[in-house]
């Protein structure tokens, strides 16, 4: 795709996205039904779970790309990994976020440690040290080694933190859309906006590779300028 | 392709058994952790029993990242690294030795800290011992497994000796996590049925993590 395409696409992409988090907003905090015993601060639950399903993908998108990087040796795998790493910190940032600010008020307590809570916590964790790795090497091919070995080993370790702990006393409400303890009339909502997320995971993605493909572009013409050629 | 293993097992045995460097720094911090503790445990002191895994485990924790940073740190020197890499066998091969040298060393450093821990907390332990082994020893070579890869990733870079333990830990934490809880269930119960369940995650944890970093190391080590 050429780069006017491409830029087309983002634009187009843009005004989809915005669009889409007007009809979010819309949905999660009017159109859904106020639920019976904890009011509106049930409606948090629309972004919480949507910014972890997102977070779960864009980790996978991170394992990937770094075990295609690794085979492949293409530094272009490497840009795709770096930033599903950066925006899967966000995302579950904000699931670490609003978890809290809904579990004062329901439990009590603002933090606790069961099995869900931890793993999520362990997994930002992992994703915190994969960005500082980056961090502290300065040889571009070295780097993006060390990130990719990190960033398979933390998506294989995130699986057995989860069982390592699952035993432990768990108050989280369990996935509601597989068990169907979803009431109907809220499944709308939760579904736009899972959507909005998703759209604006593949906005940043997209924003974000192509800034780490201009850098890496300046990188190489300053190398070759150093060079005199 | 034992005998290979053996060789670069052997050379980092050597080596400590003449400078004894690491295993130094590893007993004395580790004894080190042990008091600290003791004064942040003032407070619960009459059931210091239940405390002793999760101290123990942080004091192993704590003295092998010591180990895993000497580990490497030491073949960058007159450029060691390099005669290293020049054998004639699999980077695999290296991988597990010096794994193997990671869990003799945290070994023979957790013998002694366990020593020290029952004086210091009065316990008394004898029952007990053949099963604490068997959970010193598969804790530590879990530890070792993914500690010596991550040790070859942090070499590399500027700050070794500080980001080691921000990407250990975080991976190593199923380790940990269920050493504790077997430890705790030998030294404060006596259901050791019990003692399966967490045995099994630090075996699969194992397994898993040496089989991948046996694949990836080759990756690390390259210059």
């Amino acid at each position: 795709m050429n780069p006017e395409a491409r830029r087309r696409l983002d634009t187009v992409l843009g005004a989809l996205l915005a669009a889409a988090m007007l009809l979010a907003l819309y949905m999660a905090l009017l159109q859904a039904p106020r639920e019976r015993t904890m009011g509106d601060l049930q409606r948090i639950f629309y972004f919480h779970v949507p910014a972890g399903i997102t977070g779960l993908i864009a980790f996978a998108v991170n394992f990937f790309a770094s075990l295609a990087y690794l085979i492949k040796k293409d530094r272009k795998w490497d840009g795709l990994a770096l930033a599903a790493a950066e925006i899967g910190v966000v995302f579950l940032a904000i699931v670490l976020v609003t978890g809290p600010i809904w579990a004062k008020p329901v439990w009590l307590v603002w933090w606790t440690w069961s099995p869900r809570l931890t793993s999520a916590l362990v997994l930002w964790l992992l994703y915190v040290a994969y960005l500082l790795v980056r961090n502290y090497v300065a040889d571009p091919d070295r780097k993006a080694v060390a990130a990719a070995v990190f960033g398979v080993v933390a998506f294989v370790d995130a699986p057995i933190v989860w069982f390592s702990i699952r035993w432990w006393r768990d108050i989280h409400p369990s996935p509601m859309l597989e068990s169907g303890a979803l009431a109907p009339e809220m499944r709308p909502a939760l579904w736009v906006c899972i959507g909005a997320f998703m759209l604006l995971f593949v906005y940043l993605m997209r924003r974000r590779v192509s800034l780490e493909t201009a850098r890496r572009d300046v990188e190489e013409l300053h190398s070759r300028a150093d060079l005199g050629q | 392709m034992l005998g290979k293993i053996w060789s670069v097992l052997h050379k980092d045995l050597l080596i400590e058994l003449r400078t004894k460097d690491s295993l130094n720094a590893m007993l004395f911090f580790g004894i080190v952790v042990l008091v600290v503790f003791n004064f942040a445990l003032e407070s619960v002191r009459e059931t210091i029993r239940a405390a002793v895994p999760g101290v123990l485990w942080v004091s192993f924790a704590f003295s092998g990242t010591l180990g895993l940073n000497r580990m490497f740190a030491s073949e960058k020197e007159n450029s060691c690294l390099q005669g290293l890499l020049m054998l004639p066998v699999d980077r695999g091969i290296i991988y597990l030795g010096k794994t193997l040298a990671v869990t003799v060393f945290m070994l023979i450093t957790e013998v002694v800290i366990f020593v020290f821990c029952l004086v210091f907390f009065n316990l008394e332990v004898w029952r007990e011992i053949p099963y604490l082994a068997m959970v010193f020893v598969i804790g530590t070579l879990g530890f070792a497994a993914v500690g010596t890869l991550l040790a070859a990733v942090s070499v590399n870079t500027r700050m070794r000796e500080v980001l080691l333990p921000l990407l250990l830990f975080p991976v190593v934490l199923p380790i940990l996590v269920n050493a504790v809880e077997a430890t705790h269930i030998i030294l404060n119960s006596v259901e050791y049925g019990a003692l399966r369940l967490p045995l099994t995650i630090m075996s699969v944890f194992t397994i898993v993590f040496g089989t991948l970093s046996y694949l990836l190391f080759d990756f690390v080590l390259e210059d």
